[in-house]
C-alpha cells in the first residue's frame, strides 16, 4: 500500500512500520489503527472547526489543537495530511486568519481522501488475505 | 516481518512468564533482559497509544496504557516497584508531560522518556532539564523502542554506585539511614529498594529490605545538607563542582559520586523554584524562571518563595540569580534577609498567602491573580518582611494564635500569619489569614492545598493535609513552620538523606495530594516560597538559608507525598527541607523536616528570623526563641494528624493542618 500510496504521497514510512507490526496475532492491526484514527481524529477535527468559527484569532488554542493532530497523523503516517498540519501551524504563528482557514479546508479535502483510499485498501486486504496484501515481500 | 529476528530467535519466554513477575527471581528477569521489561507508556492520544503498546509489545515488554497522567501517576504510586521505565507524552491535556516526569522522578525516581512531535530545541532541553532520560520524536519507530531498556539498566548501574560509594558516610550514618530507611515513605522505600534490588538482580540479590542493603546508600541528612548547601553557595552555583564541594564539605565517607549526583537534584529543585516562580505571573514577574510546570501552581507563590528564600539571606544571591533572571534576582541581590523582597514586593507576604493552592492548576491562574489582588491587600500592610516583621512574628505569638484559628489546627497558620504579617498582624491576620495563609500554606510547602486554594485553606493545614484542609495558613508562606513541621514531625532528623531528602519531600507532597497534582504543584510552590518568603518576612534570615531550591525541595517532596493526602502537611514538610537543610541554619530544618512541617514552620519561620539561619541550628530550636511557637505548633500539628512520615521525615506528617 506504501509503494503505491508512498508514490502518491499519502503515505509515508510510518505506516510501513505499522503494517510491518500486523501478525498473526494481530492480523486487523493497521485496519484497527486506522479506524482508531479517524475516529479520535474526527472528533479534533470538529473541535477545530469550531474554534476557527467562534475564535478564528485564538491562534494558540489552534496551535495546540493542530499540534495534537499533526501527532496522530504523523503516527499513521499521514504524509499530507500531515503537511497541511504544519502549513496550518505556520499560519497560526503568522496570525492569519484566512491562512489558517484555506489550510484547514485543504486539510480536509486530504483527510478524506486518505480515508476513501484507505478503506478501499483495507477491503482490498480482506480480499486477498492480510499477510499477502499488508506485508511487502521482505 | 518481526521485528527483532534475532532477538525472537533466541527469546523463547514470550516475556510474559518468569520476566513479567515483578518481584520475581531477580534471576528470571535478568536471563531474558532486556524481555519482559514493564513499560508504563502514557498518551492522550489513542492512535498513538495503541501503536506505541503494539510496537513495545512486539519488542516483548510487558506494556501498560495510560491515556492519562493522573491515571498513570496512581498507577506508579500504588505499585512501585511495578514498573521499569515510563514513557510519556509530553503534551496531554490533564497534566503536562513534564510535570508527570518531576513527579516520577521526585517519587519513584524511574527512569521516563518523553516523546513529542515536537522537535524543537527548547523542548527537547526542557526534557533534559527535567530529568528525562530520553526524548523521543514521534512518530516513533519502533527501533527506538527497542533500546531503551538501556536506561533501565544505566539508571539502576548509577544507583549501584552510590550504592557502593566506599567512603559513603560512617556506620554511625549509615546506620541512621537504614533507619531511615525504614521509616521512609513506603514510596521511597519502593523505589530504592527497586533500585536496589534490581542493581543487585545479577548477583542474585533479593529484595531485601534497606537494613540490609549491601551497599548502604548516602543519606542525606539535613546536616550533611547543610554542609552541601553551604558549600555549593560558597562556589557559587555555576561554578559549583561536586569535586570542590567534597572538598568544603569535608565529610568523611563521602564520594564525589555522592555529590555529584545530589548536586544534580539540587539543580533540578533550584530550576523548578525558579520555574515555579515565573509562573506565578501575579507575584511577581521577577520570579519568573523556567516556567515549570510544575510550578504552576505556585506561580504565586513561586516567586514569592524564591524571592523570601533569596531575602532570607538563605538563598545564595547566586543561587538565586542564576535561577531566577528576573524574579528572584531581585530577592537574591539582597541577601538581608530582611526581605529584599518585601522591597520589592510588598506583596511578597501578600502574594504568599495569596496562593491559595487549593485549586491547582487551574487555580494558578486563580492563584495568580489572587495573590495579586492580596498583595493589593497587603500592600497596605508594611510588608516588608524585613526583619522586623520576622520579628514581630516571632514576637507576636498572637499570629500563631490567629493562624491557628484559621486553620484549625494549623499551628502553623497561626505562625505562618505571624510570620506572614509581621506587619500588621492584625490586618494581615484577617486578610492575609484567608489569602495569606493560603500563600503561606501554600508557601510552607503545601503544594497540596492546591485544591485548597481558597485563601483561608491556604493555611497551614493545607501543608498539613494539604487536601483542602484550607488552612488559612496554607497560603501563607509561612512556610517555614509547616516546612518544618513537616520534617519535624517526623522527627527525622539528619537523616535526610541527602538525595533521598529530595525524594522524600517529594513524596510528602505526594501524598499529600495525590489526586492533586496540581496543588502538588502549589503546594511546593507554596512551600517553597512559603518558605522562603517566611523567612523574609520574619526576618528569618536564617530561615531562609534553606536556598530556595531546598524549600523547594521540600515542598515538592512534600506535596507529592501528600498528594494522596491532600494537604497534608506534607506540603509542609517540603519547604521545611528545603528551608531546613539549607536555611535554617541548618539541620534544624532538615532535620526537622519530617517533623512538623506544619508545626515547625511556624516554628521555623521563626527560628529562622531570629537567627540568621545559622547554619545548622535549628531553626526551630531556640534560636528563634520562638520555641514556645513551635511547640504550639507542633502542639497544632499533633492536632492536626497526620504527620505523614512517609518519607523519612516523620515529621513529614505535617498533618494536616484541620482547617
Amino acid at each position: 500500500m506504501t509503494e503505491t500510496k508512498g508514490c502518491k504521497g499519502y503515505l509515508d514510512e510510518q505506516f510501513v512500520q505499522l503494517e510491518e507490526l500486523q501478525d498473526d496475532t494481530n492480523p486487523n492491526f493497521v485496519e484497527e489503527v486506522a479506524t482508531l484514527f479517524y475516529r479520535d481524529s474526527a472528533r479534533l477535527l470538529a473541535v477545530i472547526e469550531q474554534t476557527m468559527v467562534r475564535n478564528p484569532q485564538d491562534f494558540t488554542k489552534l496551535d495546540n489543537y493542530m499540534h495534537q493532530f499533526k501527532g496522530s497523523c504523523s503516527s499513521i503516517g499521514a504524509k499530507k495530511v500531515k503537511a497541511e498540519c504544519t502549513q496550518f501551524r505556520e499560519y497560526c504563528k503568522a496570525g492569519s486568519s484566512d491562512g489558517c482557514m484555506r489550510t484547514f479546508q485543504q486539510l480536509k479535502r486530504e483527510y478524506s481522501t486518505l480515508k476513501k483510499q484507505l478503506e478501499a485498501y483495507f477491503q482490498l486486504a480482506r480480499q486477498v488475505g492480510p499477510r499477502e496484501s499488508a506485508t511487502r515481500p521482505r | 516481518m518481526k521485528f527483532g529476528g534475532g532477538a525472537a530467535g533466541s527469546m523463547s519466554l514470550p516475556g510474559s512468564s518468569v520476566a513479567r513477575q515483578k518481584d520475581g527471581a531477580a534471576d528470571a528477569v535478568s536471563d531474558q533482559f532486556p524481555a519482559g521489561l514493564r513499560v508504563l507508556v502514557v498518551d492522550d492520544d489513542p492512535t498513538c497509544l495503541t501503536i506505541l503498546d503494539k510496537m513495545l509489545r512486539t519488542c516483548r515488554y510487558e506494556v501498560t496504557k495510560c491515556n492519562r497522567a493522573e491515571v498513570a501517576l496512581s498507577l506508579l504510586r500504588e505499585n512501585k516497584n511495578g514498573y521499569d521505565v515510563v514513557i510519556s507524552d509530553v503534551h496531554m491535556p490533564d497534566m503536562d508531560g513534564f510535570k508527570l516526569l518531576e513527579h516520577i522522578g521526585l517519587e519513584m525516581d524511574l527512569p521516563v522518556i518523553m516523546m513529542s512531535a515536537d522537535d524543537s530545541k527548547n523542548v527537547v532541553m526542557k526534557g533534559v532539564t527535567h530529568g528525562a532520560c530520553d526524548y523521543l520524536i514521534k512518530p516513533v519507530r519502533i527501533e527506538a523502542l527497542k533500546n531503551i531498556w538501556q536506561h533501565v539498566v544505566r539508571k539502576k548501574k548509577n544507583g549501584w554506585k552510590e550504592l557502593e560509594q566506599p567512603g559513603r558516610l560512617d556506620d554511625g550514618d549509615r546506620q541512621q539511614k537504614q533507619e531511615d530507611l525504614d521509616n521512609l515513605s513506603p514510596s521511597n522505600e519502593g523505589s530504592w529498594k527497586t533500585s536496589k534490588r534490581k542493581g543487585e538482580e545479577d548477583e542474585g540479590e533479593e529484595k531485601d529490605d534497606m537494613a540490609t542493603l549491601k551497599k548502604p546508600r548516602v543519606v542525606w541528612s539535613a546536616e550533611l545538607h547543610q554542609q552541601f548547601v553551604v558549600a555549593v553557595n560558597q562556589l557559587g552555583i555555576d561554578k559549583a563542582v561536586p569535586k570542590k564541594i567534597l572538598e568544603l564539605m569535608n565529610v568523611t565517607g563521602l564520594t564525589r559520586e555522592n555529590v555529584a549526583s545530589h548536586l544534580q537534584k539540587y539543580r533540578l529543585y533550584l530550576r523548578r523554584l525558579s520555574g515555579v516562580s515565573q509562573h506565578q505571573g501575579g507575584l511577581n514577574n521577577s520570579f519568573l524562571g523556567p516556567q515549570e510546570t510544575s510550578f504552576g501552581m505556585m506561580p504565586s507563590l513561586g516567586g514569592i518563595d524564591l524571592r523570601t528564600l533569596t531575602v532570607a539571606g538563605q538563598l545564595p544571591a547566586q543561587t538565586l540569580a542564576s535561577y531566577q533572571a528576573s524574579g528572584l534576582t531581585r530577592a537574591a541581590l539582597k541577601p538581608s534577609i530582611a526581605m529584599p523582597f518585601v522591597d520589592q514586593r510588598d506583596s511578597l507576604s501578600i502574594e504568599i498567602p495569596k496562593l491559595k493552592f487549593g485549586e491547582g492548576q487551574k487555580q494558578q491562574q486563580q492563584l495568580s491573580t489572587t495573590n495579586t489582588k492580596h498583595i493589593n491587600l497587603l500592600q497596605g500592610i508594611p510588608m516588608t518582611m524585613e526583619q522586623k516583621q520576622l520579628v514581630s512574628f516571632q514576637q507576636s505569638p498572637q499570629l500563631s494564635g490567629t493562624l491557628n484559628n484559621l486553620h484549625g489546627g494549623g499551628q502553623n497558620s497561626s505562625l505562618l500569619r505571624q510570620m506572614v504579617q509581621p506587619q500588621s498582624q492584625g490586618e494581615m491576620l484577617n486578610e492575609s489569614i484567608g489569602g495569606q495563609m493560603s500563600l503561606i500554606q501554600s508557601s510552607i510547602g503545601q503544594p497540596i492545598p492546591r485544591n485548597r486554594v481558597s485563601n483561608s485553606d491556604y493555611s497551614v493545614n493545607h501543608m498539613a493535609d494539604l487536601p483542602h484542609n484550607g488552612f488559612p495558613l496554607s497560603s501563607t508562606p509561612v512556610i517555614t513552620p509547616l516546612s518544618s513541621k513537616g520534617f519535624k514531625q517526623e522527627g527525622i532528623s539528619s537523616d535526610m538523606q541527602g538525595e533521598k531528602v529530595f525524594a522524600q519531600s517529594y513524596d510528602v507532597f505526594d501524598n499529600l495530594h495525590q489526586h492533586k497534582t496540581q496543588n502538588w504543584q502549589l503546594q511546593n510552590a507554596a512551600l517553597n516560597y512559603g518558605a522562603a518568603s517566611r523567612y523574609p518576612t520574619t526576618s528569618l534570615g536564617n530561615a531562609v538559608n534553606v536556598s530556595p531550591s531546598v524549600l523547594v525541595h521540600q515542598a515538592f517532596s512534600l506535596a507529592n507525598h501528600k498528594n494522596g493526602h491532600n494537604g497534608d502537611c506534607h506540603v509542609g514538610k517540603t519547604i521545611s527541607f528545603a528551608g531546613a537543610e539549607e536555611q535554617f541554619g541548618g539541620t534544624t530544618n532538615i532535620d526537622r523536616n519530617a517533623n512538623c512541617l506544619l508545626t515547625n514552620i511556624p516554628s521555623r519561620v521563626k527560628v529562622e528570623r531570629v537567627q540568621e539561619m545559622s547554619s545548622r541550628t535549628n531553626l526551630f530550636s531556640d534560636h528563634f526563641g520562638h520555641d514556645d511557637l513551635m511547640s504550639a505548633l507542633l502542639k497544632q500539628q499533633e492536632d492536626l494528624g497526620q504527620v505523614e512520615s512517609e518519607f523519612d521525615f516523620d515529621g513529614y506528617t505535617m498533618d494536616n493542618i484541620p482547617v
